[in-house]
């Protein structure tokens, strides 16, 4: 609890949110980068299959994402059943382990999009180049595609992170609503304003507001200086 | 100094609706092979199947003895000690040029010693530009560094695709002459793309001819330069090209030997080399039964006609020999063949309008 303007805020929704949409992100920059990787050198029709599902939760209404992920969460449903034979305690529906893979599901676009356009504008001939300089997949990846992609991989990191911080509806069907537990802060912001209590709502959007310009002023700072000197 | 590997194989590799299938090949890797077609015809294609860039490839490849590619399964472009310069040069952008040259010595086995750095350095003329972008640099300089970068790692092979094809002409007659140096000073066989035949002639010592993804041929410079229908030969006709050693200038004009002949070119010498190729356009050959001295042409050779080849509408190819034996071509109507009686065995005297040295 903190008082801010003599009312308390329970701060537990933000924490959880920052928490959530910071796992979110790390975890979609691991699997997304291979992913969009792939993507982004796949030649076959297929990749139009792959593109629209991966763009799927732009279009879809968060609750039909939400409906479907909580039927697959069934907590006596195949894959939670196939979590706990890796010792995997609990279940899935209305916990954290829950609202993160919800998240990555819904935020898959906002990473997968940017890296691959990233992937995709570097030239194959520098690739090329570097294996005849001896350099192994790995290697060309790491010295040559990473660091082409800097603006790729920040915009992907910005973008997912704040998308994760925002989302809603998604959270709301898979996560529920258990205070402290699963409560993210833009569901906590609607709860106070059905109750009528708009201090909170005041506080908590104003703050939400501020974090969410200073991370992207953090990021495009960032990607001003070291951006790369490109065409 | 020129060492020789031998390739032999045969590839196939489809992309879409090209299709390469080489056919058998065998043949040396010394000194300069060009490969030759038009644009479509698969020299790309090929180099890079050479070069195990593409993983598609299927068929057989051996180079100096060691198999590279055989069916699907094939050597890493990694390991199969080739340099690699890209038509566009392809250099890291994210890196100085001192960085995009030690990119592959870091990665180079112990194994194998690079060349000096410094000597090179200063040989492909970068000393003062180490320390830049790569964004900064003229095409010109580009492609030094990536000659450099390539023959830092001291390649049994060197690939070079279209290299010149980006740059202007004052650039394309320094690379060029920066190319011929190179090459005789380390040694490194050179596998060159182009589809220009002026590069040809002055740089190659043989040539693949290539054609809707197929091998046709494997010549010396000098067997595909004697063919009348030559591939090399473009809208201006047949082309000779004269080995000659290059004497000091005289008058204004560089004086070149050719056995006890000398051709007279215009202007100062352009190269510092000895020995050079000259050019002559069979249309800037005129014949003559008797050695005119009253003539504004100054370069009479004396000569044995060949053959005469009919080119269709009234127009001969005659093919010459010079006192040295090279080959030289001169191009007449029928009509000035029939006025002259010209006929193989003969001896007469070529006049040559014009004469370059090959750049």
């Amino acid at each position: 609890m903190l008082e801010l303007f003599g009312t308390e805020v329970n701060l537990a929704p933000i924490w959880l949110t920052l928490e959530v949409a910071t796992m979110t992100t790390l975890i979609l920059l691991v699997v997304g980068t291979p992913l969009a990787w792939w993507m982004a050198q796949m030649r076959s029709s297929n990749k139009v299959l792959l593109e629209a599902l991966v763009a799927l939760p732009l279009v879809l209404p968060p609750t039909v994402l939400g409906f479907y992920l909580l039927i697959v969460f069934n907590p006596t449903g195949p894959v939670t059943e196939f979590l706990r034979w890796f010792g995997f305690e609990g279940q899935l529906t209305f916990s954290k382990t829950g609202l993160v893979i919800g998240s990555v599901f819904y935020s898959l676009p906002f990473a997968v999009q940017p890296l691959m356009h990233a992937f995709e504008a570097i030239p194959h001939r520098l690739l090329d180049a570097a294996a005849t300089l001896r350099a192994s997949f790995l290697d060309r990846f790491r010295t040559i595609v990473l660091p082409l992609s800097r603006r790729g991989i920040l915009i992907a990191a910005t973008l997912t992170f704040a998308h994760t911080v925002g989302e809603f509806g998604v959270v709301l069907m898979v996560g529920g609503n258990i205070p402290g537990e699963t409560r993210m802060v833009s569901i906590d912001i609607f709860d106070h304003v059905e109750s009528m209590e708009y201090t909170q709502a005041h506080l908590l959007s104003g703050m939400m507001l501020v974090f969410s310009l200073a991370v992207l002023m953090l990021v495009y700072g960032m990607n001003r200086r070291f951006g790369v000197k490109v065409g | 100094m020129k060492q020789s590997i031998q390739m032999q194989g045969n590839l196939q590799l489809e992309l879409g609706h090209f299709k390469l299938d080489t056919g058998p090949f065998d043949f040396p890797l010394q000194g300069i092979t060009v490969l030759f077609g038009r644009s479509g015809s698969g020299k790309s294609t090929l180099l890079r199947a050479i070069a195990g860039l593409d993983k598609r490839t299927n068929g057989a490849l051996q180079v100096g003895g060691a198999v590279w590619q055989v069916g699907k399964s094939h050597v890493k472009t990694a390991s199969r000690d080739i340099g690699f310069v890209f038509q566009d040069a392809a250099l890291f952008p994210h890196m100085t040029v001192r960085e995009n040259l030690l990119y592959g010595l870091k990665r180079l086995p112990k194994s194998v010693t690079p060349m000096d750095f410094d000597s090179l350095v200063d040989k492909v003329g970068i000393r003062d530009k180490l320390d830049r972008a790569v964004t900064y640099l003229s095409g010109g300089e580009r492609q030094r560094v990536a000659i450099a970068r390539a023959l830092l790692m001291r390649p049994k092979l060197l690939c070079m695709d279209e290299p010149l094809s980006a740059l202007d002409w004052q650039a394309k007659a320094e690379m060029l002459t920066l190319l011929e140096n190179l090459i005789a000073d380390y040694g490194i066989p050179v596998l060159y793309i182009t589809h220009v035949p002026a590069e040809v002639e002055r740089l190659a010592d043989r040539v693949v001819f290539m054609s809707k993804g197929r091998i046709e041929s494997v010549e010396s410079l000098q067997e595909a330069l004697n063919r009348v229908d030559s591939p090399l030969f473009d809208e201006q006709g047949a082309v000779s090209v004269i080995q000659a050693k290059m004497l000091s200038p005289e008058h204004g004009l560089t004086p070149v030997q050719l056995g006890q002949d000398t051709l007279w070119l215009s202007g100062p010498a352009l190269s510092d080399k000895s020995a050079v190729r000259v050019r002559v356009l069979a249309k800037d050959v005129s014949l003559a039964l008797s050695d005119p001295q009253a003539l504004s042409i100054i370069n009479h050779l004396e000569v044995t006609i060949v053959e005469l080849i009919p080119q269709g509408s009234h127009r001969l190819l005659v093919r010459l020999r010079l006192r040295d034996g090279q080959n030289l071509f001169c191009e007449v109507t029928q009509h000035s063949a029939d006025r002259l009686a010209l006929k193989p065995g003969l001896v007469v005297f070529a006049l040559i309008k014009s004469v370059a040295v090959t750049n």
